[in-house]
């Protein structure tokens, strides 16, 4: 597994990029895509709602099951991707690009460093996957 | 610690995820749900299904134990070589597992049940049994894998052992033969043509790989779950348990009445029903207009008010679309919707099954 090494990370698989103009695109994880198995639809996020970090925003479901996608950050949701909603399954095909959720404007962007780096999100799911067996 | 199936390396020797299934080490999935599902629907795929189990019953009497024991009448079978799908009931109606029965030889006949149920379902069979003259033999040393798809039979037949073939080519539908310890039906659990084969343990894996080069695609207890529900297929401990009846789970069609001399078990408290006018609920199907997913145990709501929940959920591979079993209040049927995370969804109320030939059963507008 390649994890880009120029996003943050959380527990929950989120990754979250930290674009030139100071907004995030938040997506999940190629792991967290793999775990979900074949996504047949996405729940988008409320445009304009202002959201704490850690609220759950946004949902992705599987054909098995659904799981709630958080807000990295708190801020305000700014945008979400629309292409989703007639393809969610780019979120499997292309998690770091094509697939990602939402854009949101952080109240602090030095929120973003207080994330998982590469090296510690991998350290996580290797932990993670070890309890599973 | 979970139990395998004579399967269980060649499972992981395939990669596939594996969950604790009724305390079985079983495959969810090999490589995507979808393609698992679709695979069965256009061509061929195979199920490991050995955590179900076998069950033999023999003697004089196995046909009068069985009409007592089953909700469906197994002298509808009037020739060896036959199959049926039944409820086994307890006292009130309810339902303890619902099974297949093949009528194998003259005072021979197979029940196959679910894994979830099969010590329950064994002491109960036993304790059901001491008036009768009849032998219940479990076979767990038996491995059982479904072959299930439009192209099944024609890559089975050669795989069979050559005693077995002629005989499985010749099947019609819902009919099953034999061959030593080789046991092959035309039945399943997917709406497809195919067979469910059982055979000895031991020589499972070695089938097993001669279907995966045939081109024979592995698929996982989750497309088997969606293969079921688009068929209009009931599945235990969801759509019905024992406090539920067939007639509240859609399976009044197996339960056979005609004959009022064969007083089976259950038979009284379902009279006691249809004589009060019929259940309180029925089941019925479910789909989604609008983008989303269904799952189980949903509240369904008509004109604002709840009338009922979903008992099985599920987005249909095949018609790209939400569908779901329920359990309503009969009479509230129409203008039904869904509460999906508090947002009331509105449904069409269909009569399964949902796909019928690789194809849905009805128009959604």
């Amino acid at each position: 597994m390649s994890l880009p090494s120029d996003l943050m990370y959380t527990e929950s698989h989120e990754w979250v990029r930290l674009n030139d103009d100071g907004s995030v695109t938040v997506g999940i994880t190629d792991y967290a895509q793999a775990q979900l198995g074949d996504l047949v639809f996405v729940e988008s996020p409320e445009v304009d709602a202002d959201v704490d970090a850690g609220d759950a925003v946004a949902v992705v479901e599987s054909v098995k099951a659904a799981s709630d996608i958080y807000a990295p950050l708190a801020g305000r949701i700014s945008e979400s991707n629309g292409a989703l909603a007639d393809a969610p399954e780019l979120v499997n095909t292309s998690p770091y690009e094509d697939g990602w959720l939402f854009t949101m404007a952080p109240n602090d962007t030095s929120d973003v460093e207080e994330l998982l780096s590469a090296e510690s999100y991998e350290a996580f799911i290797a932990g993670d996957e070890e309890d599973e067996d | 610690m979970t139990k395998q199936t004579p399967l269980n390396a060649a499972h992981r020797a395939l990669n596939a995820r594996m969950v604790d299934f009724a305390g079985w080490d079983m495959p969810v999935q090999y490589t995507s749900l979808i393609e698992e599902h679709l695979a069965v629907r256009r061509d061929c795929g195979m199920f490991d299904v050995s955590h179900m189990l076998a069950v033999d019953i023999s003697g004089e009497q196995a046909c009068d134990y069985l009409r007592v024991l089953l909700a469906n009448d197994v002298a509808r079978l009037k020739a060896p070589g036959k199959a049926l799908y039944s409820c086994m009931l307890n006292d009130k109606g309810g339902v303890i597992d619902d099974l297949i029965v093949y009528f194998v030889e003259a005072q021979r006949y197979r029940v196959v049940v679910n894994a979830g149920t099969r010590d329950k379902d064994l002491a109960w069979m036993e304790s059901q049994g001491s008036d009768f003259a009849v032998t219940i033999t479990p076979r767990p040393e038996l491995a059982i894998i479904a072959v299930q798809g439009p192209g099944a039979r024609d890559k089975a037949h050669a795989l069979l052992p050559a005693e077995l073939a002629a005989a499985a080519e010749a099947l019609p539908r819902f009919a099953c033969a034999e061959a030593g310890d080789w046991f092959v039906g035309r039945t399943g659990y997917t709406g497809e043509d195919g067979y469910e084969v059982m055979l000895p343990g031991a020589q499972a894996a070695a089938f097993w790989q001669a279907l995966l080069d045939a081109g024979v695609t592995p698929a996982g207890l989750g497309a088997r779950d969606t293969l079921r529900l688009e068929a209009g297929m009931n599945l235990y401990g969801n759509d019905m348990d024992e406090t539920i009846t067939p007639l509240a789970a859609g399976l009044d069609w197996t339960v056979s009445l005609k004959d009022e001399s064969r007083r089976f078990t259950g038979r009284a408290a379902l009279e006691a029903i249809i004589d009060a006018g019929g259940p309180d609920e029925i089941l019925v199907g479910l789909v989604l207009k609008d983008r989303g997913v269904l799952r189980a145990h949903m509240p369904v709501e008509a004109g604002g008010e709840v009338v009922g929940e979903t008992t099985s959920g599920t987005f249909s591979p095949t018609l790209n679309r939400a569908i779901a079993f329920a359990r309503i209040r009969r009479g509230s049927e129409g203008g039904l919707s869904v509460s999906v995370r508090g947002k009331s969804l509105p449904v069409k109320q269909v009569t399964p099954p949902f796909v019928k030939n690789g194809a849905a059963t009805f128009l959604l507008r």
